[in-house]
C-alpha cells in the first residue's frame, strides 16, 4: 500500500507517539486500525460540495504544548473568551493538548470527572474505552478514521447518575501553530438522570493554512440532559471539519446550540440518535458567511425510540461570495411510532454573489409519526427597507435590522445570556467586515 | 416655522405605465387636506412617490418641503426632513421588535452620541399607547407582524406621534378600523394638528372626515386632481357617489394604467 504518500502519518510513527505519551495498548491499536482504514476510506460525501479541492490535507504533526498555571497567561486571542473564568470548570487546547484544566470543587466531590481526554485515557481508562468511537465512527469515512487515527487533547466530561449540574462547564480551543496537529476529540458522557451544560469556543490565531478535524460525541443515558453549546470562529486560513453526534437513551435530551462564525471554508454535520423511548432533541444553528467561504452544514435527527420529538433550525445569513449549502436529514425508523420530526432551514442572502441552497430531507419508515420541514432562501426584502427608511433610519442600519431580526428568532431562544450576548458581538463582526 | 410642502406638475410611473399625470399641490402648516377619489385613480402612488418608494420612478415635476428639493433626496433623508406616510398596507419585520424599531428611527433623527435614553423613551412610548389604546405588549411584539389590519393602524399613528414630522401623508389610515379604533386614532391625529405640521388625509370616507375636520377636499381622478373644495365636497360625495363630478367634467373613464 502507499499509505504513506497519501496519508499525513504513517503507522510507525503513529505507533511509536502512542507508545511515548504512554497511552494503553487499546487505544494504539484503535489509532493504528484507523490509520488502515483512512487508507481505504473514501472523502465523506456532501451535498453538492467538493470537500476533495478544499484545503484539508494540512494536518501539521503533535507537538507538545507548554502549560499554563494562571489564566492570566492565556494567549491573548483568547484572552476575552478566558474572561473570568477562574471560579468555574475550564479547560483550554492550545494546538496539539491541553495547557490548563480547572474542575470546580464542588463538582469534584459529586464525582464529576473534567479532564483533556488523554489524562481520562489514563486515569479512567474503563470508562473512556466503553464510549470511544461508537458514536463518530471511523468506519463512516476518510475524515473520521484521520480523527481517529490522530485525534489530541480533547475533553472527557462525565457525570455521575442524577447529578445536576447548573454552571456552564467550558472549554477553548485554540490553533496558532500551523505546525502543530489540531484535533481535539470531545467525549461526553451524563449517567442517568444527570443533567449539564457544556460551552465551547473555537479559535485560531495565526495566518498559516490549517485544519481542525474535530469529533464530538454525547451520550445522554437514561434521564440525562445535555446542552452542547459550541462557537466556531476560526479565522479565514483554518479549514472547519467537525462532527458531532449525540446517543440519546429513553427519556434522554439532548440539545444543541451552534454557532458557526468562522471565516474558513466549513463542514459541520451535527446529528442526534434517538435510541430510547422518550428520547429528544433540539439543535439551532445559527451560521454567518462572507468572503468566499464555501459553507456545508449538516442537522440530522435518527429516531427508533417511540414518542421522540426532534427540532432542528438553521438560520444562515450570506454575503459577499459565500457559498453555504445547509441539510437537514430528519429519518424516523419503523417502530418509532409517534415520533415528531421537525425542521427548518432558511437562508438570507445580502448579495447577489452569495449563494445559498437549502435541503430538507424527510426519510420515514414509520405510519405513526408527525414530520414537518419548511425551507426558504430569499434576498432582504425591498419592502421592508422601505418601509423601515421611510421612517428616517439609513439604508445601512434598516439592513442590520432586517438581518439581526432574521436570527433574533433563534437567537432569542438560547437560554444562556452570555452566549446570546457573544453570538449577537460575533454576527455584528461578520458582518461588519 | 410653518411648513410649505408643494407639489408641481408631479409624472410618476411604474413599471413604465404612467400613473400620475401633472398633480398640483400646495400646502402649508396648520392645514389639513383630503384627498378623495375613486379605486386605482393614483391616491396611494402620490402617496408612494412623494416618499420615495424604489417602484416609482418620478419623470417630471418638482417636490419642495421648506423650500428644500425632496425628489433629490433619498428615503429616508425626507423622512428626516420631516416627512410621514402612514401606508395604506405597512411591512410585516419578523425578528425586529416595535420598540427596537422605533428607538432606532428616533435615534437616526439625532446626533451621534445623543441618543434618546432607553427610559426617556420607553416613558414617551408608554404615554403615547396609552393615548392610542394600545396593550404595552405591542412594544415587545415584532414589527406588524401578525398584527390585526386595525392594530397595524394604530402602530402606524404611534410612529406619527413619536417621530412629530411636518407633513404628514394618511393613506386610508381608516380602511379596517372600528367605530372605536377610528375615534382613538382620529383623536391621536387631532392632537398633533399644530401650526406647524400639515396633513394629507386621502380617505374614501366621509365618516373619517367627520372627526378630522379639513380644511380642503380634493378629488383625485386619472391621476390628477380633477376639482377641489371645502369640507362641503366630501359631505356631496357621501351622497352622491362619484358619477356627477364625471359628468360635470366629462371624464368616462376615472382609472389610470390602464392597457388600452
Ligand atoms: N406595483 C404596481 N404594479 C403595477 N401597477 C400598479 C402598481 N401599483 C399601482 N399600480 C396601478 O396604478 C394604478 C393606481 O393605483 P393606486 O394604488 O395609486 O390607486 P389608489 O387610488 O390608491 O386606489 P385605492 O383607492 O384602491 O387604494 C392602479 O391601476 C394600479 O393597478
Ligand atoms: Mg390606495
Amino acid at each position: 500500500m502507499t499509505t504513506q504518500t497519501i496519508l499525513p502519518v504513517d503507522a510507525g510513527r503513529l505507533s511509536e507517539l502512542s507508545l511515548r505519551s504512554g497511552e494503553p495498548e487499546w487505544l494504539k491499536e484503535s489509532r493504528l486500525k484507523a490509520l488502515e482504514l483512512a487508507a481505504e476510506l473514501e472523502l465523506p460525501k456532501l451535498e453538492k460540495t467538493r470537500i476533495d479541492r478544499w484545503n484539508i490535507n494540512q494536518y501539521g504533526s503533535y507537538k507538545e504544548s507548554a502549560a499554563i498555571a494562571a489564566l492570566n497567561e492565556a494567549p491573548s486571542s483568547i484572552a476575552a473568551l478566558v474572561g473570568s473564568s477562574e471560579e468555574g470548570s475550564l479547560i483550554i487546547q492550545r494546538n496539539s493538548g491541553a495547557v490548563y484544566t480547572r474542575l470546580a470543587p464542588e463538582l469534584a466531590e459529586q464525582g464529576v470527572i473534567f479532564t483533556d481526554l488523554h489524562t481520562a485515557v489514563k486515569n479512567h481508562g474503563e470508562l473512556v474505552r466503553r464510549y470511544l468511537h461508537t458514536a463518530v465512527k471511523p468506519e463512516e469515512h476518510k475524515v473520521a478514521a484521520l480523527h481517529a487515527a490522530l485525534w489530541n487533547g480533547g475533553v472527557f466530561l462525565y457525570i455521575p447518575k442524577n447529578v445536576v449540574v447548573d454552571t456552564p462547564v467550558q472549554a477553548i480551543f485554540l490553533t496558532d501553530d500551523a505546525e502543530a496537529s489540531f484535533a481535539p476529540h470531545i467525549l461526553i458522557v451524563a449517567d442517568s438522570n444527570s443533567s449539564v451544560t457544556y460551552v465551547d469556543n473555537y479559535v485560531s490565531g495565526k495566518s498559516e493554512a490549517g485544519l481542525h478535524n474535530g469529533a464530538v460525541e454525547v451520550f445522554a443515558c437514561a434521564g440525562a440532559k445535555v446542552r452542547y453549546a459550541t462557537v466556531h470562529q476560526f479565522g479565514a486560513d483554518t479549514t472547519d471539519v467537525t462532527y458531532r453526534r449525540a446517543i440519546v437513551e429513553n427519556d434522554g435530551a439532548v440539545e444543541w446550540i451552534v454557532g458557526e462564525m468562522n471565516d474558513g471554508d466549513t463542514a459541520s454535520d451535527t446529528k442526534s440518535v434517538l435510541k430510547g423511548n422518550g428520547a429528544s432533541s433540539d439543535a439551532k444553528v445559527i451560521a454567518v458567511g462572507s468572503g468566499s467561504q464555501k459553507l456545508n452544514y449538516t442537522t440530522q435527527a435518527q429516531h427508533f425510540g417511540k414518542n421522540t420529538p426532534s427540532n432542528m433550525i438553521t438560520r444562515a445569513v450570506m454575503r459577499e461570495n459565500a457559498t453555504s449549502i445547509i441539510n437537514g436529514i430528519t429519518k424516523i425508523e419503523k417502530g418509532a411510532t409517534r415520533a415528531d420530526g421537525q425542521q427548518t432551514e432558511k437562508v438570507l442572502m445580502l448579495s447577489p454573489k452569495a449563494r445559498g441552497d437549502a435541503n430538507p430531507i424527510l426519510l420515514i419508515d414509520e405510519d405513526d409519526v408527525t414530520a414537518g420541514h419548511a425551507a426558504s432562501v430569499g434576498q432582504v426584502n425591498p419592502e421592508q427597507i422601505y418601509y423601515l427608511m421611510s421612517r428616517g433610519i439609513s439604508r445601512s442600519d434598516a439592513e442590520k435590522l432586517v438581518i439581526y431580526g432574521f436570527l433574533a428568532p433563534v437567537v432569542s431562544q438560547i437560554p444562556l445570556e452570555g452566549l446570546r450576548n457573544q453570538l449577537k458581538s460575533l454576527v455584528e463582526r461578520k458582518l461588519g467586515q | 416655522m410653518a411648513a410649505e410642502f408643494v407639489i408641481e406638475g408631479l409624472k410618476a410611473t411604474i413599471e413604465g405605465k404612467e400613473i400620475l399625470k401633472g398633480f398640483n399641490l400646495q400646502m402649508k402648516g396648520g392645514e389639513v387636506h383630503a384627498i378623495m377619489g375613486p379605486n386605482g385613480t393614483g391616491k396611494s402612488t402620490l402617496a408612494s412617490s412623494l416618499m420615495g418608494h424604489p417602484k416609482y420612478e418620478v419623470t417630471e415635476g418638482t417636490v419642495t418641503l421648506e423650500g428644500q428639493d425632496v425628489l433629490e433626496m433619498s428615503v429616508d433623508e425626507r423622512a428626516r426632513a420631516g416627512l410621514f406616510l402612514a401606508m395604506q398596507y405597512p411591512s410585516e419585520i419578523a425578528g425586529v421588535t416595535n420598540s427596537d424599531f422605533l428607538r432606532s428611527a428616533l435615534n437616526a433623527r439625532r446626533e451621534e452620541g445623543s441618543e434618546i435614553s432607553l427610559i426617556k423613551f420607553i416613558r414617551q412610548m408608554e404615554s403615547k399607547m396609552k393615548d392610542l389604546e394600545m396593550n404595552p405588549e405591542f412594544m415587545h411584539r415584532y414589527l406588524n407582524e401578525g398584527f390585526s389590519g386595525g392594530e397595524k393602524k394604530r402602530n402606524e399613528i404611534l410612529q406619527m406621534m413619536l417621530l412629530e414630522p411636518k407633513i404628514v401623508i394618511l393613506d386610508e389610515i381608516d380602511s379596517g378600523l372600528d367605530i372605536d379604533a377610528l375615534r382613538v386614532v382620529a383623536q391621536g391625529v387631532n392632537a398633533m394638528r399644530s401650526e406647524d405640521r400639515g396633513f394629507l388625509v386621502i380617505t374614501h370616507y366621509q365618516r373619517l372626515l367627520n372627526y378630522i375636520k379639513p380644511d380642503f377636499v380634493h378629488i383625485m381622478m386619472q391621476g390628477r386632481i380633477v376639482k377641489s373644495g371645502g369640507p362641503e365636497l366630501a359631505e356631496r360625495l357621501e351622497a352622491d357617489g362619484y358619477e356627477w363630478v364625471k359628468e360635470e367634467l366629462g371624464i368616462e373613464d376615472e382609472v389610470v394604467g390602464q392597457e388600452v
